[in-house]
């Protein structure tokens, strides 16, 4: 009995040419091959000419001049892509610390054993992240409308003035942030309810023999055994965070609104690149944004892994 | 049993009032869609429904072409759609079930791209695309699609699991290929993964946003979301109609999503927790 059918066969020819033996799998290689060549083509070549790019002044259509350390050197001082990344991280803590804190709240109620009708429950949380996020910017701007809105109303009839969200900077990430967590409130809370589920009941059981009371239990089973899966929406929500593109850009338009409020790290990168037709120091900007990326989500594994051993 | 039954009422209303703030920006909408740009202007704001959506919708065709931008959503969806899942499951097939020398190596290579971010490159993509000629024409946005690390991966997991290898061993007896093998014995047996991976691929392109507003230039090839925002954008000053081509973009989605939720939820969620 051979585990590997790839492998079935008792290789006669063990001291066979590795040649050889990779024509004798041409059909394997040929199958998996379009990913690679795929790959190469529109991810690694793109990765190293956006780094030769990054090197020069390019405006798309003249000639490619080397600019040296210039892209860089502007990027480091260069006001409005810092207050892109403030934005951006602003943005990311307005909308993940809601997001995941009510994603497990819903998760634990959907858990409790007796409630019925939990697809539907599932269903009708989930359903917000199916939604293209460019009728969702549509849509919530009339909600933050500063006029007109529905928020506007809610706060007056409650006796409360109303907020020109849209013009001012905190209201404006207010808004972007809204729109995330409305979105993915109910994905993260689907994914925190199958952590709940795989956790073995048997467990609670042995502390309750052991005389644990139910916050004892929480603290000491639940999180824990939730650890994995809360590392997991972090990670993935710190990922999205800082991609975030179309709903400033639909909400605020391409200079991120008043006092640019808005802009996010993508939406500078789309607005030098396709507007503003600086190719190079798009390219630079990308490096930036990827090195940024890169630093946070290491600091932010170590946070959530160290927090809790 | 008085606590039991507090409790349960506590937890119901919790539950019922997030589905009602989950639910309220749909509801609001339709309503919306129903009314006139100058109901929507007006403040309070109207909560109950109208009489104008067919003249909004009208308008809608009026002003896009609505439905050339829904036939080139579904053309480029589709399209990415199939060739992801044949790519993706002959790749994924092999990775599960043979040994060929490299294999380690070229699927950590695989994972590892997953890592990069796709804006890294968005501006040598685009050049790149001006370089082909493909700048403005479909092929930008299918090509650069038709196969991805992601899908490998989850076909991978699946036809480790569900593959039998018996059935693989009857086959290469009777003198199947890898080809006659994977379209004769994986296919069939695969289907359920493609279900989930299928629509999964096929809501991401239609929403697809950024890198469709970069290549696509020609009016005539807009997709959805970029005849969407056009309309945001041009006729600010007629909402009511903006609304009810937002509502005409997200139906069909919706009605494709309660169709298939209950599994594509359960697909989702288990890939998540078992990483």
């Amino acid at each position: 009995m051979n585990p590997d059918p790839g492998a079935a066969r008792p290789d006669l020819n063990q001291e066979k040419s590795l040649l050889s033996r990779i024509w004798q799998h041409r059909a394997l290689y040929i199958a998996i091959s379009p990913f690679y060549l795929l790959f190469a083509v529109f991810g690694l070549f793109p990765i190293g000419f956006s780094l030769y790019l990054a090197f020069h002044k390019w405006d798309g259509i003249g000639v490619m001049t080397y600019n040296g350390l210039n892209n860089f050197k502007y990027l480091l001082s260069d006001v409005e892509f810092w207050q892109a990344v403030g934005n951006t991280f602003m943005i990311w803590i307005y909308s993940t610390i809601p997001m995941l804190f009510f994603a497990l709240i819903i998760a634990f109620l959907l858990h409790a054993p007796f409630v019925k009708f939990k697809t539907l429950f599932r269903v009708g949380y989930f359903l917000p992240n199916v939604t293209s996020i460019v009728a969702v910017a549509i849509i919530f701007g009339a909600l933050f409308a500063n006029n007109y809105g529905f928020l506007n109303y809610l706060l007056q009839s409650v006796g409360l003035p109303v907020v020109e969200w849209l013009n001012a900077p905190w209201g404006i990430k207010v808004a972007i942030s809204s729109m995330v967590v409305w979105r993915w409130t109910g994905y993260n809370a689907v994914i925190y309810l199958a952590g709940l589920q795989s956790i073995p009941n048997t467990l609670y059981e042995a502390a309750k023999i052991d005389g644990a009371s139910a916050i004892q239990s929480f603290f000491r089973i639940t999180i824990p055994m939730l650890r994995p899966v809360i590392l997991f929406t972090v990670i993935t929500s710190t990922i999205g965070g800082m991609q975030l593109f179309t709903e400033p850009q639909i909400l605020v338009g391409n200079d991120g609104g008043a006092g640019a409020a808005g802009m996010t790290i993508v939406l500078y990168l789309y607005r030098e690149s396709f507007i503003n037709n600086y190719f190079g120091y798009g390219a630079a900007v990308g490096w930036g944004m990827f090195l940024i990326i890169a630093l946070f989500s290491i600091v932010n594994w170590k946070l959530v892994q160290g927090k809790s051993s | 049993m008085t606590s039991r039954s507090l409790k349960s009422v506590v937890l119901y209303i919790g539950l019922i009032g997030g589905m009602i703030i989950s639910m309220f920006p749909f509801y609001w909408l339709i309503v919306m869609s129903t009314r006139t740009t100058s109901d929507i202007y007006t403040f309070p704001p109207k909560l109950w429904f109208g009489g104008e959506m067919w003249s909004n919708i009208t308008r809608v065709l009026q002003q896009i072409d609505f439905w050339g931008a829904f036939l080139n959503t579904l053309f480029v969806a589709g399209m990415v759609t199939i060739l992801v899942l044949f790519f993706d499951s002959l790749a994924g097939f092999a990775f599960a079930k043979f040994e060929f020398p490299g294999k380690k190596w070229l699927f950590v290579l695989l994972i590892a791209t997953m890592m990069v971010p796709s804006q890294l490159s968005l501006v040598p993509s685009f050049v790149l695309m001006a370089t082909f000629g493909w700048v403005g024409s479909f092929k930008a946005l299918i090509i650069p699609g038709m196969v991805n690390a992601f899908g490998i991966f989850w076909i991978r997991q699946y036809a480790t699991e569900s593959i039998p290898n018996d059935l693989l061993d009857a086959g290469r007896i009777d003198g199947c290929n890898f080809f006659r093998l994977y379209w004769n014995v994986a296919l069939p047996i695969l289907r359920p993964a493609f279900a989930f991976l299928g629509a999964f691929t096929f809501i991401g392109v239609w929403n697809d946003y950024l890198w469709p507003l970069i290549v696509l230039t020609d009016e005539r090839k807009y997709t959805l979301q970029i005849a969407l925002s056009q309309l945001n954008g041009l006729y600010n000053t007629d909402y009511a109609m903006v609304i009810a081509g937002t509502l005409l973009a997200v139906i069909p989605l919706i009605i494709m999503f309660l169709f298939i939720s209950r599994q594509f939820i359960s697909d989702i969620a288990a890939g998540a927790v078992k990483d």
